[in-house]
């Protein structure tokens, strides 16, 4: 696994060094009533690039990333996701949506429908694909997943781990080009995080743009190539994992370290 | 440490304002074209259903506007809680509908409140019998119609033997299919203080437990609030009314010719419609009372006893203040429902205001004023205890993330 | 959460025995249940006395000293001999004489086999609902083609039955059809509401708010007045809806309102993570709102779905006040003539358990699902 990793974040740095940035944010300000929780945001990811966002409770990276499937609205600055700007039009709101994927902390799989419905859903009904189409698309999605023998089952029947897999699969059968993670782990009971992990890993072994917000410091070393720390609405402190763990250059986040990496 | 005490993120100025494009892709042009168009079908169809009602009326001669509140009434009207007779207007009769509406909406809520409490503590009773007779009792009614019910009650007092014959259970209680009659004192002025006394008392006793309350809060002393009570809503009333010459005339109902004189008469309409609508309310509150006590889960009062509360004290302050936040909301609910199910009046013939309007509507053949009386009326109670709820539920909402 | 095990602890060698006996069985229920305490003594002996001795006298006003029949001479009921027994024995005679009338009303007599048919229908089209794995699409058309046999059955003039006026029906039929077709009606109309009541554009919302409130606040009898009375002037001149239509409508409307807010209240509980899910995917509006938010949300509010249904049962008794013959008012009308004035109490403990069968079997059935949903439902 180690050995994929290394040769893929050499194609992916490759990959950054020419094509456009996947995921422009500049000058994104945001406000829950006078609350202003997203402060002069300036952010850019690069295609294939996989950044982890940290920060206390409170701190906006949640809302960050869900502004940029416009699950929150920001109210100022410009935010673009694969060339395409995101504003109140519809049009341009339904094709950002297809390119990007979400993984929910509570997973939010649709407890009426079977795993494999669950999958192709989305597919049948957004991207117009023929049904079995989308189901051979679901079990191909479902076997990387590693749990194809769950297709037939309602998520009730499955564990936390297992449905977080699923949820996993049912973004990725929209092929999306920019993978959201908020929080994927944190409803999780610890002998299930690593298998979601380790599907995280895989995935980011495939060369897909990721952002994820999340505590697993562990994770963020071996797979970012960016973390990105947030402290009160902004930016504070963002760059490789080794350094900023490290060698922490604000107060802020050498706080924010000690009492997240206490035992590590 | 962190650098700044003030947050950052509180800041003054809120989010500025952006302009709408005009395109059909852009969402909140697209929601304001499905208003107006949901708006512009539903206005033309009122448009519509209006300028026929004008029509029609106009060809059918009925005149229309309110002018007719002032006209002579010619309605008799059997019971009434202010002067009337049937040379008054339209307005004082129907006036005297909702005063009528408001007495055994009143009187109901109150009864249904307390039968249905007993019977919702019933049916949590450990003894097998009663909580069987309970159950029992609140699946019949909620599964008959109440105007069935409201009909029932009424046959059998109809009935009952005539005012010659009449039941006579208690000293002074007569109960014939004229009504109940039951023993009153002449009210004096002397009792208007007396009464007013209480009421007064009741404040001033409230005002003293507060002040209690702030002591014990100080120096942690308990204090006896109960001499005060007494004293207050007891004693004072007692003394005004000794003052003023103490008058107590019983006026016992006695047969005169074919029919009682003196006492409090109750009507048979009146009786049934009450019966009715208490035993029938009693079932739905049962529940909500029996759902409310049962929504304290048992670690509440374990771990007050474990905290050496006694069982008074932990009812007082634990429990009931919880179980109450359960109850009220579908409580109000009940009480909104009886008022509504007592124009279930005009079935029986208590002249309620629906029954009142009801004829004021037949006989000046005006149905659009008489019904939107109707209606008002009972909006404008609904609205009341809606907002009463709200206000309720508002302050007494647990403060959660 | 692992148990603390110390190794070598000997397993429990004394001998398994059995309770004592005072303490299972009937005496031990008894004690515990009946018994467990003076005050509980003393009330189950009052309780078990009042039990018996009123049992034992409604039993025999009921069965002992009724009258079952009486004859019937030129088309006149002789009920001289129910009088005499008044209040001593019951009079049943007159649901013996009268239970065509209650049950059908005024349909005519040769005919009677249609509005029965129609009742044992309704029966079935309950019962079919009520079972869980028909719980999908397919009971869009059972409903549709059973109402409509329905339909055919009352009115006839097709497939060789007899036409019969509305103005003939009467009795049990009226107040299924009221009560059921008024559900079919105002089951859509509830659920545009209650979207409509969650909807972020504010006129579609006062819209739905000032219908729900509106029809909340004021009781059933101001509607049914309304219709009867205001609908006729609504309408243009020639064109005229008859009486039974009218107070369908207006008891759709009161049904919607109520089951709007039913709804509403399964379209809250859902949690905000579906809604969110389906907007991640892309899904638009309807397609979120027809195959994620409304299966989940019905589903969740069944119950109560139920139990307003059994208030509407109830409700339909309403439209005696307009006039309109449904089995209350055929069971009030029975006793209207002469020779049956004053057994009222007969009829109304007569029609009072066919209301009893239906909604205790609803009430039942609700109270059963909902055990048996909360079990399946995660913590």
């Amino acid at each position: 696994m180690g050995e994929t990793i290394e040769a893929t974040a050499h194609i992916a740095s490759a990959m950054r060094a020419d094509a456009p940035p996947a995921i422009v944010l500049e000058n994104v300000n945001k406000w829950f009533g006078a609350l202003h929780v997203l402060r002069e945001v300036n952010l850019q990811v690069a295609t294939g690039e996989r950044v982890v966002v940290c920060g206390p409770s409170g701190s906006g990276k949640s809302t960050l990333i869900r502004c940029i499937n416009r699950l929150e609205v920001h109210q100022q600055g410009r935010i673009s996701v694969d060339g395409i700007e995101l504003t109140d039009d519809l049009r341009s709101l339904d094709a950002i949506r297809r390119e990007v994927g979400m993984v929910f902390q509570s997973f939010n799989l649709f407890p009426h429908l079977t795993i494999l419905e669950n999958c192709t859903l989305a597919p049948i009904w957004v991207r117009r694909m023929p049904k079995k189409e989308a189901e051979e698309l679901a079990m191909e999605y479902l076997t990387r997943v590693r749990i194809p023998e769950q297709a037939k089952k309602y998520p009730g029947q499955l564990s936390g781990g297992q449905q977080q897999r699923v949820a996993i699969a049912r973004a990725l059968c929209m092929k999306p080009k920019i993978m959201l993670f908020d929080e994927p782990t944190s409803a999780l009971d610890p002998e299930m995080i690593k298998e979601v992990l380790d599907t995280m890993v895989m995935l980011a072994a495939t060369g897909m743009t990721m952002i994820c917000v999340t505590h697993e410091m562990g994770f963020a070393r071996q797979v970012a190539d960016r973390v990105v720390f947030m402290d009160r609405g902004e930016i504070v402190e963002s760059g490789e994992p080794e350094a900023l763990f490290n060698d922490p250059k604000t107060d802020r986040l050498r706080l924010f370290l000690s009492q997240i990496l206490r035992g590590h | 440490m962190s650098s700044s005490t003030a947050d950052p993120r509180l800041s003054k100025a809120g989010p500025p304002k952006r302009p709408i494009r005009l395109s059909w892709s852009d969402e909140r042009l697209r929601a304001i074209v499905w208003q107006v168009l949901v708006v512009g079908v539903i206005g033309a169809i009122i448009w519509w259903l209006w300028s026929n009602t004008v029509h029609n009326l106009e060809v059918r001669r009925i005149a229309t506007g309110f002018g007719f509140l002032d006209r002579e009434a010619g309605l008799p009207i059997g019971e009434s809680l202010i002067e009337y007779d049937p040379s008054n207007s339209y307005a004082r009769a129907l006036v005297v509908g909702v005063l009528n509406t408001l007495k055994v909406a009143v009187v109901g809520v109150v009864l249904a409140t307390i039968l249905g409490t007993l019977i919702g503590i019933a049916k949590l009773s450990k003894n097998w019998l009663v909580s069987r007779i309970a159950t029992l009792y609140v699946e019949v009614i909620r599964d008959l119609p109440l105007l069935l019910q409201l009909l029932f009650w009424y046959t059998i007092l109809q009935s009952l033997p005539g005012p010659r014959q009449a039941l006579n259970p208690v000293e002074g209680v007569f109960l014939s299919n004229r009504g109940m009659k039951l023993p009153w004192i002449e009210w004096q002025a002397a009792h208007d203080y007396a009464l007013v006394a209480f009421l007064l008392g009741a404040i001033a006793t409230w005002f003293v437990a507060r002040a209690n309350r702030a002591k014990q809060y100080a120096d942690g002393q308990p204090r006896a609030l109960w001499p005060w009570a007494l004293g207050f809503m007891l004693g004072a009333p007692l003394l005004v009314w000794a003052v003023n010459g103490a008058p107590f005339t019983p006026d016992i109902p006695a047969l005169r010719g074919f029919n009682f004189r003196g006492g409090l008469t109750v009507s048979p309409e009146y009786f049934a419609l009450l019966i009715g609508l208490v035993t029938y309310t009693a079932g739905f509150v049962a529940e909500i009372v029996r759902a409310g006590i049962q929504s304290v889960n048992q670690g509440q009062w374990e771990a007050s006893e474990a905290l050496g509360m006694r069982r008074g004290e932990i009812l007082k302050k634990i429990v009931l203040p919880q179980a109450l936040r359960v109850i009220v909301p579908p409580m109000t609910s009940q009480y909104l429902n009886l008022t509504k199910n007592s124009s279930l009046a005009v079935a029986i013939g208590y002249q309620d205001i629906v029954s009142i309007a009801n004829t004021t509507l037949n006989q000046t053949g005006q149905a659009i004023e008489g019904i939107a009386i109707i209606m008002l009326v009972y909006l404008t109670i609904s609205l009341s205890i809606s907002l009463f709820m709200n206000w309720y539920n508002a302050k007494i909402a647990l403060v959660e993330r | 959460m692992s148990d603390i095990t110390l190794g070598q602890t000997p397993a429990s060698t004394a001998p398994r025995s059995a309770p004592p006996v005072a303490a299972t069985g009937a005496m031990a229920w008894a004690r515990a249940n009946l018994f467990n305490s003076w005050l509980s003594t003393a009330v189950t002996l009052l309780l078990a006395y009042l039990i018996i001795r009123y049992s034992i006298s409604f039993v025999e006003w009921a069965f002992f000293n009724a009258i079952w029949q009486v004859p019937v001479v030129n088309g006149q009921a002789q009920t001289a001999a129910c009088r005499e027994i008044k209040g001593v024995g019951a009079c049943w005679a007159v649901i013996t004489e009268k239970h065509r009338f209650i049950l059908f009303g005024t349909y005519p007599y040769d005919e009677h086999w249609r509005p029965l048919l129609v009742c044992f229908l309704f029966v079935g089209l309950y019962v079919i609902s009520a079972m869980r794995r028909f719980w999908n699409w397919r009971l869009v058309p059972i409903w549709v083609g059973t109402l409509t046999l329905i339909g055919i059955l009352m009115w006839g003039g097709l497939f060789g039955l007899s036409y019969v006026p509305q103005e003939r029906w009467g009795g049990l039929p009226i107040t299924l059809i009221l009560s059921t077709f008024g559900l079919a009606f105002a089951f859509p109309l509830a659920i545009l509401v209650a979207l409509g009541r969650r909807s972020k554009l504010p006129a579609i919302k006062m819209l739905c708010i000032l219908y729900v409130e509106l029809i909340r606040g004021v009781p059933l009898i101001s509607l049914l007045f309304m219709a009867s009375v205001m609908f006729p002037l609504f309408l243009p001149e020639g064109m005229n809806i008859d009486k039974l239509l009218r107070a369908q409508i207006a008891i759709t409307l009161f049904a919607g309102a109520y089951l709007a807010e039913v709804v509403r209240g399964g379209l809250q509980a859902l949690s905000r993570g579906q809604y969110e899910a389906a907007d991640a995917l892309g899904l638009s509006y309807w397609h979120k709102t027809g195959f994620i938010i409304l299966p989940q949300a019905l589903r969740l509010v069944i119950p109560p779905l139920v139990n307003t249904f059994i208030g509407f049962f109830k409700d339909t008794s309403l439209v005696l006040i307009i006039g309109i013959f449904d089995l209350l008012t055929a069971g009030k009308t029975a006793i209207v003539e002469p020779a049956w004035q004053g057994f009222g109490v007969e009829v109304y403990i007569t029609v009072g358990l066919i209301y009893l069968v239906f909604c205790f079997a609803m009430s039942k059935y609700s109270q059963d699902l909902e055990r048996d949903l909360n079990q399946h439902r995660r913590r």
